[in-house]
């Protein structure tokens, strides 16, 4: 009994751990643009940064924040084999965040004796049957991000929902340049992640026999500040597996953060 | 006629001209290329920390028979990230059409709009170019304002510019 428990948990852990081995990614046609322009954007799951080459990413949950804080409507969404596209009118001046937010609940059972696993959201809950025993419920927050300004930089699309991680931008997402330094801080429930762990790949993985994986850990601000080597996309990471759940059912929560950056050539 | 016009041009040159003044000459080089479109060149001052001090000129596609040309502006990213991203373009008496190959010679004067109540000190002159289907190039020619003695240098590009100079005119 004891063992199977361990088993269980076990699972319970590698399900999150699993969905993690892919990037999940949003990557726009352009990040820096005159106003009154459009954007078109790329949504996958991949090993390589950035090809579509796996699976789409859903955008049923894509949030489109104008400069003035409003919700715009994504234009000609599809979702297609290997990735989901969807184009953006940049019709205010100023910064814009694309923002794709996943919660999910995962569950681990038995039932008649036979090891279960669901997976759903936190009002699908009762799908779960009354008779499911060594129920182990885990929750996750995810969010999937970038950014992308007409004219001049603005920072009202930054607002955090203090909810999981986030990131606020101390350097603006669309001010990199190769050579210079930029920092953000973390946030996880809207307070600094302190010593969470960041992880930044360059694109191009395909092209080249190394990840070039930087690795960061924020300070007590839950600051973390990157030196970019070269011009290029880059990808963002954070996740951090903790117990202060929002579902009373459930034990673990498993957040994640993740970030699309275009850093420019001087 | 035409000698009146080479004295104006030699008192340019020579900054033989009453006030101060900043005369600036930028060579669009002729290149050998398939598919030619005229460059983007925006010229400005920044100072020493790469601020923006003064935009002196922008040459852009502005046919309105032809697409809107403000969308490439950001092609000259340098100057984009300075600044240009925050002006409402067009702006009176700096942007402008597109230039051919040549050298093409702007002249300010000190109560101009552009140097009018720039304050003495180090700067440097940016040009940055980039073409359609081409190339990008910035230089830059440091110089102080304003200048005891008539003042000259220059920088020479390689690809998207020609030589690139500056005459103070005390």
């Amino acid at each position: 009994m004891k063992h199977s428990m361990k088993i269980v948990f076990l699972a319970a852990a590698l399900v999150p751990a699993l969905s993690h081995a892919h990037k999940a990614w949003l990557l726009p046609s352009a990040t820096v643009l005159a106003p009154d322009q459009w954007i078109t954007v790329d949504a996958a799951v991949s090993n390589d940064l950035f090809y579509f080459n796996h699976v789409p990413l859903r955008l049923d949950s894509l949030t489109v924040l104008a400069p003035d804080g409003s919700k715009l409507e994504a234009q000609n969404p599809s979702t297609g084999k290997y990735r989901s596209t969807f184009d953006v009118h940049l019709n205010q001046p100023g910064t814009y965040k694309l923002a794709i937010l996943n919660r999910g609940v995962f569950a681990t059972y038995q039932q008649n004796g036979a090891d279960k696993r669901w997976r759903g959201s936190a009002e699908r809950l009762a799908e779960i049957p009354k008779d499911a025993k060594n129920l182990q419920v885990s929750e996750s927050i995810g969010r999937i991000e970038t950014f992308v300004t007409a004219g001049e930089p603005t920072d009202k699309a930054f607002q955090p929902a203090n909810t999981g991680l986030e990131l606020v931008p101390v350097t603006h997402p669309n001010d990199l340049y190769a050579g210079e330094a930029a920092k953000f801080r973390l946030l996880l429930d809207g307070k600094p992640a302190t010593n969470l762990d960041v992880v930044i790949v360059p694109g191009g993985t395909r092209y080249r026999d190394q990840q070039n994986e930087m690795s960061f850990k924020a300070d007590t601000h839950g600051e973390i500040t990157v030196t970019w080597p070269d011009p290029g996309m880059y990808w963002l990471e954070a996740t951090l597996q903790d117990e202060k759940t929002t579902l009373p059912q459930a034990k673990r929560r498993r957040a994640s953060y993740v970030a699309t950056f275009e850093v420019l050539p001087q | 006629m035409r000698s009146l016009l080479s004295i104006a041009v030699l008192l340019i040159l020579t900054g033989q001209s009453w006030g101060k003044e900043l005369t600036v000459s930028v060579e669009i080089p002729r290149l050998n290329v398939a598919e030619y479109h005229r460059p983007y060149i925006a010229i400005w001052i920044e100072h020493a920390d790469q601020r923006v001090a003064r935009h002196l000129a922008v040459w852009y596609q502005t046919d309105p028979k032809k697409e809107d040309g403000r969308e490439w502006l950001k092609d000259m990213r340098q100057w984009w990230r300075r600044g240009g991203r925050s002006l409402q373009m067009p702006v009176d008496g700096i942007t402008g059409a597109t230039r051919p190959v040549g050298t093409h010679t702007l002249t300010f004067k000190e109560d101009s709009k552009q140097l009018e109540a720039l304050a003495p000190g180090k700067y440097n002159l940016v040009v940055e170019a980039a073409r359609e289907v081409g190339g990008r190039e910035l230089l830059r020619v440091p110089f102080e304002w304003p200048a005891n003695q008539q003042t000259r240098a220059s920088a020479k590009g390689t690809s998207e510019l020609g030589t690139v100079s500056l005459a103070i005119a005390p």
